[in-house]
């Protein structure tokens, strides 16, 4: 205690001593910073030797995908030596494996996985190794889920309305609050951890619950001292508190690294690391102890290790998220309360990197916003967001109320608060495809098969809008309980087999749980709708009579639009398919949550779906998340804004509602001030209606049909897709037209 | 307002909006505005963002006109009352910040004097900033003119040429109407921002930035001069309405060039 206390000299509060309460001491310790961004600082000369050699090897990577893979050794917290890019140059030190953007083997989710992913690419694991591993390990999450799927499951899965489902990878979306490292130390985490293992709630062992967590914090237990034993083999000891800026960047990306030694998380994110930091870098600065400069070296240094993470994944999941997106989403900015925001020094200096550093997709930097945000923030942030198309919003004044002030973004939109929430991730269900079997019975449009069972075939000749509505809720309650059983399934199965032991031991003991379910295809289900309501749809039907394209007479209203006629349409949709989930019983207690975010399985979902009644053709690519479908938005920019804040997101869509949004510069503004101003604006507007994320590219088409048949022209050319950025490049063909296709907001 | 309350509201808002819809419907059967299109997010036409509504209607009949479908007085695509207009336009009040509001643009917006008032007036009273982007052409008499432009925040004036017989060869129309409403807004103070479209082969030259410097040195409360380069993105729309395309086959104004022009008359307003 006596070392803690120096190391936590000039710290205010005695309350976040007693406890392990990171929020507390941030509250009282973290200097607001209401200026602007004239003191930033460019890259030293240690950052640019290290990242010149990062450019290198990420150009090479570019042309290869796959740069390199460790044979050697499975996934694990310290199961790799030491590696580094230039020792001498590194100011934050530590890699996956021993060498950069070299990818590390987890078995744990499914060896199949492994095996497909290392073919792709030519490569295998050692047949001695897959025998040590099969021997060793009596099974991974893949082969329980699988035990326990359900016929109707199974069902679900093959015809695409239910898929993109952690039943072969990582869940993610777990956030380990790896400030706790730099705070405490890890020798006084463990002694916590002890202590609630003899805690008398723990020891009353009267359920499998009770079971489970024991056995649980022991393993938290053992991830303690390898991360300890991790850090160690890079020279530190992380045993005791940080005891000035370097170290508090160093030991929490230590505890962010052990997360990705250990988990293959399709999201793995930071959460909110960047005014904890500051509160460091502030006593260092006052201190003499570094100057602006040392300051920015290390918050670019800690981002380039950041920007090199990396998974092995197979080509299957690939076209699912495209572009190799690992979602270190690092949230920044926020209010404190009424009054106070928690924008900081340190809030520019990271989104500062994408200018030092050029700009990238990680980490998947993110704004939470506020109306009563520093206006020279604001500004900055609109700046770096017209420049770099690399920063995501989402709005604080809409999350606060729910998640408190210390809650930080998994992958794209999902809040959690940080150390106290975890999120079992249920990637997502298809609507279109659902509203299809509908009409047809259960059946699918596709392959003709029954997927849903009791639903009454519609023969008329016209559809009719409440018979249609009626039996398209049925579905919904039908698929909603097979959605449930399979979370259930897997989230049982994941904590069974690929429990994330690192990542839980830096969360409170007693964690709240929430699942999370997704929707794709809202606006081609909304439109359809709209289609039947308002117009003339007439079902074409194949020989065995499965409706497999329509025809629309007549015009209707279309989502996107700021008409309620078709707005209220999605909300009630939103709002049926919430309560329908709902109705079924959750793993471990969790809360239901739901989200309208399709990363881009918006193309893959479409792929897989008939014709629907809005007019989109068999195999068309869905819109992305809750955005409106691609053209349909014929009123300008803020109406199709307003029609998605429409969704609601507390109590209904709580898990998010994405929209992503293309301006082409001109029409944004004359010039960089002007075109501040108006994105400002925007942003205030939009939030003010009550919407939760926004998603900003500030580009032309043109631009980007030139990267598309000359990637070598434009090797960083980042833009937000569905959530998440990617380097355009690095898309597949399919997912770069439907990007180009989305309707650019541009008056003429 | 606490989070529950405002997601609530956004879902009753729905319904209460449409019952009012239609409760004014009854009241203001008579005014109804005659609209072409809107654009919720317009960035070109006034400071800030703005709800820009395109008023249906436009008796000139410029060569390089990209909008011919809002000539015809009768044609647009839907009316509207003073006040459902209004109350869409509060949808977007948030997006306004400090400087945006809502232009009212053409066609020819003061062809619809009555219900051009009316909307400006609640805007007023709704304290929303009103752009009239505007040729000067319309059909009121000098105090109805005088009511509209008490009621502007800014007038945007399409300067079509400065010579009378380059006016009527461009739009077939004298000048004497511009020139009126001119003059009127020099006399009530009106704020102004001067607009130009510089076309090849037709004004691009620099004896007409000359005489345009001259004609804007004397004018009062002039915020701003902007060229506009012309484009020849109308061209498909006369083909669809089977009208005869006068420009057809010219080529856009470069924009570096019309940069210049600007550049140039900007210098020489000051110099003169």
């Amino acid at each position: 205690m006596e070392k803690n206390l120096e190391c936590w000299k000039g710290f205010k509060g005695e309350n976040w001593k007693e406890n392990i309460d990171v929020s507390g001491f941030i509250d009282e310790n973290y200097t607001e910073y209401t200026g602007d961004e004239t003191f930033l600082k460019g890259k030293s000369e240690k950052t640019g030797k290290v990242w010149a050699k990062c450019e290198e090897l990420l150009k090479e990577e570019r042309k290869v995908h796959l740069l390199d893979v460790d044979l050697e050794h499975l996934s694990g917290i310290d199961n790799f030596p030491a590696g580094y890019i230039d020792k001498e140059n590194e100011v934050v030190v530590g890699l996956q494996s021993d060498k950069p953007l070299k990818r590390i083997v987890n078995p744990f989710g499914g060896i199949r996985m492994v095996e497909n992913a290392l073919g792709a690419y030519g490569k295998k694991l050692d047949e001695g190794t897959i025998n040590l591993f099969k021997q060793m390990v009596r099974k991974t999450h893949n082969d329980g889920v699988f035990d326990a799927y359900t016929p109707d499951i199974r069902r679900a899965r093959s015809a695409g309305l239910i898929t993109g489902l952690p039943d072969a990878y990582g869940r993610g979306r777990i956030i380990g609050d790896y400030r706790r490292v730099a705070l405490y130390g890890i020798d006084r985490l463990i002694e916590e951890k002890k202590k609630d293992l003899l805690s008398d709630e723990l020891l009353k062992v009267d359920s499998e619950e009770k079971i489970r967590l024991r056995e649980e914090v022991s393993e938290q237990l053992r991830a303690l001292e390898k991360i300890k034993s991790m850090a160690s083999k890079y020279g530190y000891d992380i045993s005791l508190p940080a005891n000035n800026a370097h170290e508090a960047f160093q030991w929490t990306y230590f505890a962010y690294l052990a997360s990705v030694k250990e988990n293959n998380g399709a999201a793995m994110s930071l959460g909110r690391v960047s005014t904890f930091l500051d509160i460091y870098l502030e006593r260092d600065l006052r201190g003499g102890v570094i100057d602006e400069e040392s300051a920015q070296e290390l918050v670019d240094q800690f981002i380039i290790k950041l920007r090199l993470v990396r998974h092995l994944r197979t080509p299957d999941y690939d076209e699912i998220f495209g572009g190799d997106p690992t979602w270190v989403t690092e949230s920044i900015g926020g209010m404190l309360d009424d009054k106070r925001s928690l924008v900081t020094k340190n809030s520019f200096r990271f989104l500062h990197s994408l200018i030092n550093l050029d700009s990238s997709p990680e980490p998947n930097l993110t704004v939470l916003w506020s109306t009563r945000l520093p206006e020279n923030f604001k500004r900055f942030c609109a700046k770096i967001s017209i420049l770099t198309d690399s920063i995501q919003y989402e709005s604080d004044d809409v999350m606060s109320p729910v998640y408190g002030h210390d809650y930080a973004i998994a992958c794209c939109v999902s809040a959690m608060k940080v150390g106290k929430q975890m999120q079992f991730f249920g990637a997502r269900c298809n609507l279109a495809k659902s509203l299809l079997y509908s009409i047809n019975g259960g059946r699918d449009e596709v392959s003709g098969k029954l997927v849903v069972e009791g639903i009454e075939e519609c023969k008329d000749e016209v559809l009719e809008f409440e018979d249609v509505k009626k039996r398209y809720f049925e579905v919904l309650d039908k698929v909603a309980k097979t959605y449930v059983d399979a979370l259930n399934i897997i989230h049982f199965m994941h904590d069974k087999y690929a429990y994330e032991a690192g990542q839980m031991a830096l969360h409170d003991t007693h964690v709240d749980r929430m699942m999370a379910f997704g929707m794709a295809g809202l606006s081609v289900a909304t439109d359809s709708l709209s289609a039947i309501k308002y117009a003339k749809v007439k079902p074409i039907r194949n020989e065995e009579g499965l409706a497999v394209d329509f025809k629309v007479e007549g015009d209707f209203p279309k989502y996107g639009n700021d008409d309620d006629r078709v707005d209220s349409l999605a909300v009630e949709l939103v709002e049926h398919f919430i309560k329908a989930l709902e109705k079924n019983k959750l793993y471990r207690n969790a809360h239901h949550t739901l989200s309208a975010l399709t990363i881009t399985s918006n193309v893959m979902y479409g792929k897989k779906t008939g014709a629907t009644p809005d007019g989109r053709v068999a195999g068309q690519a869905f819109a992305p998340g809750a955005n409106p479908m691609h053209g349909r938005d014929a009123c300008g920019a803020l109406a199709s804004l307003n029609s998605v804040a429409k969704i609601p997101y507390c109590g209904c869509c709580q898990d998010g509602v994405s929209n992503t949004f293309s301006i082409i510069p001109n029409s944004l503004g004359k010039d960089m001030e002007s075109r501040q101003d108006n994105l400002v604006s925007m942003l205030d507007g939009y939030f003010t209606r009550g919407a939760q994320h926004l998603n900003v590219n500030v580009l032309d088409r043109e631009k980007l049909i030139d990267a598309m048949n000359n990637p070598e022209k434009y090797p960083n050319l980042t833009i937000r897709v569905s959530g998440y950025a990617v380097n355009f490049n690095k898309l597949s063909r399919a997912h770069q037209e439907e990007v180009i296709a989305r309707t650019f907001h541009e008056k003429l | 307002m606490k989070l529950d309350d405002r997601n609530s509201l956004k879902l009753l808002g729905t319904d209460r909006i449409n019952n009012l819809d239609n409760a004014n419907d009854r009241n203001s059967l008579k005014l109804l505005g005659n609209i072409s299109s809107v654009e919720s997010m317009g960035l070109a036409d006034g400071p800030g963002i703005r709800y820009v509504v395109f008023l249906q209607g436009c008796q000139l009949r410029c060569q390089y006109c990209h909008n011919p479908e809002t000539w015809n007085l009768d044609g647009g695509r839907e009316t509207i009352t003073p006040h459902d207009l209004i109350r869409r336009i509060e949808r977007y009040k948030s997006y306004f910040g400090k400087s945006g509001g809502v232009t009212f643009s053409g066609g020819e917006p003061l062809l619809q004097p009555k219900f051009l008032l009316e909307c400006l007036s609640l805007c007023r009273e709704k304290g929303i900033n009103t752009v009239l982007d505007t040729a000067g052409v319309g059909i009121s008499p000098r105090d109805e003119i005088e009511k509209i432009l008490s009621l502007c925040d800014l007038v945007i004036l399409d300067i079509k040429a400065v010579r009378e017989e380059d006016y009527k060869n461009l739009t077939g129309q004298p000048m004497s109407r511009f020139k009126n409403f001119l003059s009127i807004c020099q006399e009530k103070g009106v704020k102004l921002w001067l607009r130009q479209v510089i076309v090849p082969g037709l004004n691009d030259n620099e004896e007409n930035i000359k005489e345009l410097a001259h004609f804007i040195k004397p004018l009062k409360n002039v915020e701003r001069v902007e060229l506009l380069p012309y484009k020849n993105l109308g061209e498909i729309k006369y083909k669809t309405l089977g009208i005869k395309y006068r420009l057809e086959g010219l080529e856009n104004m470069d924009e570096e060039k019309c940069r210049c022009l600007e550049t140039l008359l900007k210098e020489l307003i000051e110099k003169i």
